[in-house]
């Protein structure tokens, strides 16, 4: 068995984790990425399309680039990469932070680090999740697999598709599907909104003609060996109407039914989660309940952009290299999800500092006002206009804002809400 | 004639209302910046993707060849939007494409693709990092 004994150990090397060890670097810490797959990049590797990057370097790239460009940084910089390398547990041993790893190439590896950055990203969905009847036929594939399989393997898991659910995912390999000659029949939505960006239901439903059925259930698939076909009914009122249902002959399903922050490693160490995102409750830091634990992209909440991704992986690594340096957070104030918003990141602000509080709305407004109050008390109002769920949002809030907090009391909390 | 789009620049999403003018230039309301007039202006009169997809590696240059889960297709992209009208017969171009590795990222693979003047490009450097640098 290896030991290492870095200063701090990221946990998975994709936008977050590379983004994040890149700042411990910067900051003069030791640091080594540990990746699952060989090479870094993540599931940006298999994201073939274009879109990512505007904010990061305002243009337009697909996944690998945008993954290649960080991982040359991490290349040319004194971080240790260890790829190939699965790991397995992690303990909180106080001061000490010990990560198993293994791989095929070094076989057992032990990180021994006084910091951790959690970048493990997420977890689709699948038809168990979500509970579809039916019976069950090969042709059933999350979206991710399926554009693992098409843009990575070069292998066509089927020619006749439905999509389930219209996330990001389905609807990018709804178009993916259709470039390389297979026929897309639907995308069943079960909300009453599209989960995904509206640029890609512009761009990969309606540039194919391919119809949205939106507040409609998938209530069976059929098929013995092969799908053959879905049987989807019309919700009206929150029931569902199966005098409407219709059955849809195919022979492929595509499930783009949500993601889930991958934390069993987290959970073990006894990182607590927040069950609004499925990822830890950090504070102004990034830092989980546990000292020295951090968290950053799709393992802390799912992330919409993987520029967002970025932004936030570099504020865990530099608060991980300040904790390093003995720093600690100064006073807090407990952040809450108001009324109309789902969740906010982190859970807690520095009153000292600017602090960036991502946030997603529970449903489609229009014409909506953000409002941040301590204490029933509005310290910040901004128009947002139109929101939607599948649009991550987020609100910057300074020493400006907390200006009167001393006859707000301790134990004040600051809450975000959309009216 | 008035047509409503949906702005795709970036994910703002704005709702945009687009006309001719009378001396015809191509009119818009709705849009928050001057690249969602200018998209609105493409979209109306000339519409563009930046297409990918995904190019076969010549058989033997495969790494790891016929291993479970091994890269066998190099992602490529247009470098720049490419007319809608002709994404079919680009596309018959990429599936005809066998690459040689090594293959840099960006490196030009279709040169002027159709005579569009819009070149396509790989997006992956296989192997990565490529050797010598």
């Amino acid at each position: 068995m290896t030991t290492l004994k870095p200063d701090a150990v990221v946990v998975g090397g994709g936008a977050a984790g590379m983004a994040a060890a890149l700042e411990l670097e910067k900051a003069g810490c030791s640091c080594v990425i540990v990746e699952r797959e060989e090479g870094l990049g993540g599931i940006l590797m298999q994201c073939a399309h274009a879109g990512f990057g505007l904010v990061e370097f305002d243009e337009e790239l697909t996944g690998p680039e945008f993954a290649e460009r960080f991982a040359e940084k991490v290349l040319a910089s004194k971080v240790t990469v260890l790829d190939g390398a699965t790991a397995l547990e992690l303990r909180d041993e106080g001061e000490r932070k010990v990560l198993d790893c293994c791989s095929a190439k070094r076989g057992v590896v032990r990180i021994e680090a006084r910091a951790v950055v959690l970048a493990m990203g997420c977890r689709e969905r699948n038809r168990g999740n979500v509970r579809i009847p039916g019976s069950r036929p090969a042709g059933v594939y999350t979206a991710g697999l399926a554009q693992r399989l098409v843009n990575i393997e070069g292998v066509v898991p089927g020619r006749r598709v439905v999509v389930i659910g219209s996330g990001d995912i389905g609807l990018i390999m709804a178009r993916r599907m259709s470039w390389i000659g297979a026929k897309v029949e639907a995308v069943v939505e079960i909300l009453p909104y599209p989960s995904g960006l509206t640029r890609n239901i512009v761009q990969c439903l309606e540039d194919f003609g391919i119809p949205l059925y939106l507040g409609h259930q998938t209530t069976r698939i059929f098929g013995k060996d092969r799908v053959e076909g879905v049987e989807i009914a019309p919700l009206e009122n929150g029931a569902l109407d199966l005098s409407r249902a219709r059955t849809i002959p195919c022979d492929t399903v595509l499930l783009s039914v949500g993601l889930v922050p991958e934390n069993e490693l987290s959970r073990g160490a006894g990182v607590e989660l927040n069950p609004a995102t499925g990822g830890p409750k950090v504070d102004s830091t990034l830092m989980t309940n546990v000292p020295g634990v951090f968290a950053c992209g799709n393992v802390l909440h799912v992330h919409d952009l993987v520029d967002w991704v970025a932004e936030e992986a570099r504020r865990a690594g530099a608060h991980a290299a300040a904790w390093l340096r003995g720093e600690r957070p100064g006073p807090e104030l407990r952040v809450k999800a108001g009324a109309n918003v789902r969740y906010v990141a982190p859970v807690k602000v520095d009153l000292s500092r600017k602090n960036r509080v991502y946030f997603r709305s529970l449903a489609v407004l229009h014409g909506a006002t953000l409002e941040a109050r301590i204490d029933r008390r509005v310290v910040r109002k901004i128009r947002k206009g139109h929101v939607q769920p599948s649009e991550m949002q987020s609100i910057e809030l300074g020493p400006e804002d907390f200006a009167d907090l001393a006859e707000a009391g301790s134990d004040a909390v600051l809450e975000i809400a959309l009216v | 004639m008035e047509r409503d789009l949906v702005c795709v620049v970036c994910p703002m999403s704005c709702a945009l209302k687009v006309r001719l003018g009378e001396d015809g230039t191509v009119l818009t309301s709705g849009n928050r910046c001057p690249r969602g007039a200018r998209y609105a202006a493409e979209e109306f009169l000339d519409p563009r993707r930046v297409v990918s997809a995904t190019a076969r590696i010549r058989g033997a240059d495969a790494p790891g060849r016929g291993e479970v889960g091994a890269v066998a297709r190099v992602p490529v992209r247009t470098a720049g939007p490419f007319p809608r009208e002709r994404i079919a017969e680009l596309l018959e171009a990429v599936y005809a494409l066998e690459v040689a590795l090594p293959v840099r990222r960006g490196q030009v693979l279709i040169p002027d693709a159709l005579g569009t003047g819009v070149d396509l490009i790989a997006t992956r450097s296989l192997p990565f990092p490529p050797a010598g640098a």
